[in-house]
């Protein structure tokens, strides 16, 4: 049977492609007509489906560069992207929000690396734990998880103001670095970083690989460093992109707690310099495209961002 | 080096290499999970915690006395709260639903072309577009089908009523990453949809959509209602495009929520925010309950 499978569709493709027309095939053989005459509609079908898709979604691209570049009245006017850099306030917002990306993706990795490679060497009872652990920040939407942040952040004032918690709170939410986001992003991540490190770690032996380095005498450490980490590039790389994207678009929770990074900037600035707002945006999506090329290059596997496109390939490899 | 050892003496010091490693791994590996735990518990538990608390409390302002009341949670799905939440509910299964479909279409014709560039870039732009949401997208639709977009003002497309800030505006702009991400999930699905199977039919002689009918669909269906839970999910939660987008002209729970969080409405009402914050919760609860088991069901056939 699987031999023999792989033949009918060459011999359907070929038939295609060298008598498109079907009435030359004979008429006696239900299977033979159909097969030439099935392959042209596809193509068609396929053909104005991609089209209109490309549409859909270069349109508003190319209309946003259009927007940003063309004055009514006065010409093409490259404006919008010289002024960027002397804009007030547009380096500290992109300083604080990268560095948010940056204590973010560290905290996440930090936390979450240990914990899963510990889950698949001797705790596999706690395992399920770790993973609904991880899984459940996908149930509270970001807006839902703010007003409980605020809550908690209300009690400081009133009830813990005499406590040396309460300089903890206050440290949290200073406005030069707020601790309190980043804490709140690394929730908001953890799903994301689980599902990229759980399929990069499903397609590794983590046990023979630690056993093996450990019976050659290499120290715990070094069995980390350069054994499982290495095996493991492509699902950090993969997680790190997504904690990225994440805190650098992240709006809805800093603008609530009063803070300032890129995406609330962008909102802040939209009402004076709206030709402005959309260079920004439009920058935005081609670092966030340059940034994913990069990554599917340093990894072997494009590190696709839904975990769905990660996992078949692992999976199969498992059965 | 016995099995027994480890057992007999879990807190025995570090000896011969490999006994003090099967020694030191049981409680090593769970400490190693610890901080994680911790920090979910911490920074995750307490504020789900204070927005279930709040929900069903109220604090007398004079006394500072504490009671269960269940106003909030009844006043969270009344009149305008109420509208909100339809309104959310309503956009989400409406987007999900086209941008499922749409999803599905492109992902078939770009599974089933045999360009691999075509392939890898469509992938690549899906992985890039789906995250393109929030503020940046909502900007983009701006300058294009604003007001004075571009497009609106080439195409005159005032004259044909549209207008960006409506529900349909909002439809077209949460299509933008929806779609995408339905291609993300539904394409390896479609991948594992083997050859096979169809050759098998039409040998049976079944027609193409004989074929869709009875092998394709049943097959594809628990990837297919996941992806469309999934897409409902992401819409659902949503805040930063219609923020930026439409303010507060379409009834959304996530605006009406940053509106109380905000103070634009009577004060006492932080904790209908709360209220609102919960629905969410166990909208999105519900959302994910059906998409888990669905999402490991489709694995069974598409390996």
């Amino acid at each position: 049977m699987a031999a023999m499978t792989p033949t009918p569709a060459p011999t359907a493709s070929d038939a295609a492609d060298t008598a498109p027309g079907s009435g030359a095939a004979p008429a006696g053989a239900t299977a033979r007509t159909r097969a030439p005459r099935r392959r042209p509609r596809p193509r068609v079908w396929r053909g104005a489906v991609l089209l209109l898709a490309g549409a859909y979604f270069l349109v508003p691209l190319l209309a946003s560069f259009v927007f940003t570049v063309h004055v009514p009245g006065q010409g093409i006017d490259f404006e919008a992207y010289t002024e960027l850099l002397a804009a007030d306030g547009f380096t500290e917002s992109m300083l604080l929000s990268l560095g948010l990306a940056a204590a973010t993706i560290a905290t996440s990795l930090l936390l979450a690396v240990p914990a899963l490679v510990a889950v698949r060497l001797g705790s596999p009872r706690l395992r399920p734990v770790v993973e609904v652990m991880c899984m459940l920040p996908l149930v509270v939407p970001p807006i839902a998880l703010v007003t409980g942040i605020t809550t908690v952040l209300r009690w400081g004032p009133e009830h813990l103001s005499r406590t040396p918690l309460y300089q903890t709170f206050l440290a949290v939410q200073d406005e030069r670095f707020p601790v309190v986001l980043v804490l709140a992003y690394t929730v908001l991540a953890l799903p994301f970083v689980y599902r990229s490190l759980d399929a990069g770690l499903r397609a590794v032996d983590v046990p023979t690989l630690v056993e093996a380095a450990r019976s050659c005498g290499a120290s715990w450490p070094y069995v980390v460093l350069r054994v499982l980490l290495p095996n493991l590039r492509a699902s950090l790389a993969g997680a790190a992109f997504l904690t990225l994207a994440l805190v650098l678009g992240e709006f809805t929770i800093a603008s609530l707690l009063g803070f300032r990074p890129f995406a609330v900037w962008i909102v802040t600035i939209s009402g004076a310099h709206a030709r402005m707002s959309v260079a920004v945006s439009i920058l935005s999506l081609l670092i966030t495209w340059l940034l994913l090329l990069l990554l599917s290059r340093a990894g072997t596997n494009p590190a696709t961002v839904s975990s769905a496109p990660r996992t078949s390939p692992t999976s199969r490899k498992e059965s | 080096m016995s099995p027994s050892t480890p057992a007999s003496h879990p807190e025995g010091t570090a000896g011969g290499s490999t006994t003090s490693r099967r020694r030191r791994r049981g409680p090593r590996t769970w400490l190693a999970a610890l901080p994680l735990l911790a920090f979910t518990g911490l920074c995750f538990g307490i504020p789900l915690g204070a927005i279930a608390f709040g929900a069903v409390t109220r604090t007398d302002p004079s006394s500072g006395a504490t009671r269960l009341t269940g106003e909030h949670l009844s006043r969270s799905l009344q009149g305008p709260y109420l509208d909100s939440l339809i309104g959310s509910v309503q956009l989400s299964a409406l987007t999900a639903l086209i941008g499922g479909v749409l999803g599905v279409l492109i992902a078939q014709a770009v599974v089933t072309s045999r360009s691999q560039a075509l392939r890898s870039a469509a992938l690549t732009a899906s992985g890039v577009l789906a995250n393109f949401g929030g503020v940046p997208l909502a900007f983009a639709f701006i300058a294009t089908v604003g007001i004075s977009g571009v497009v609106t003002q080439l195409a005159d497309l005032t004259g044909f009523g549209w207008n960006l800030y409506s529900f349909t505006g909002l439809t077209v702009v949460y299509l933008y990453f929806l779609i995408p991400l339905m291609v993300l999930v539904i394409a390896p699905a479609l991948d594992g949809l083997r050859p096979q199977w169809r050759e098998a039919a039409q040998n049976n002689g079944a027609t193409g959509r004989q074929f869709w009918r009875h092998v394709g669909l049943p097959v594809l269906a628990p990837s297919l209602l996941g992806g469309f839970v999934l897409l409902f999910g992401t819409a659902f939660a949503a805040h930063a495009t219609a923020a930026a987008l439409v303010g507060g002209s379409v009834p959304l729970v996530t605006l009406k929520i940053a509106d109380a969080l905000s103070g634009n409405v009577l004060t006492g009402q932080e904790n209908v925010a709360l209220a609102l914050g919960l629905d969410m919760i166990l909208i999105a609860g519900l959302v994910m309950a059906v998409y888990l088991p669905l999402q490991r069901r489709s694995a069974r056939w598409l390996r």
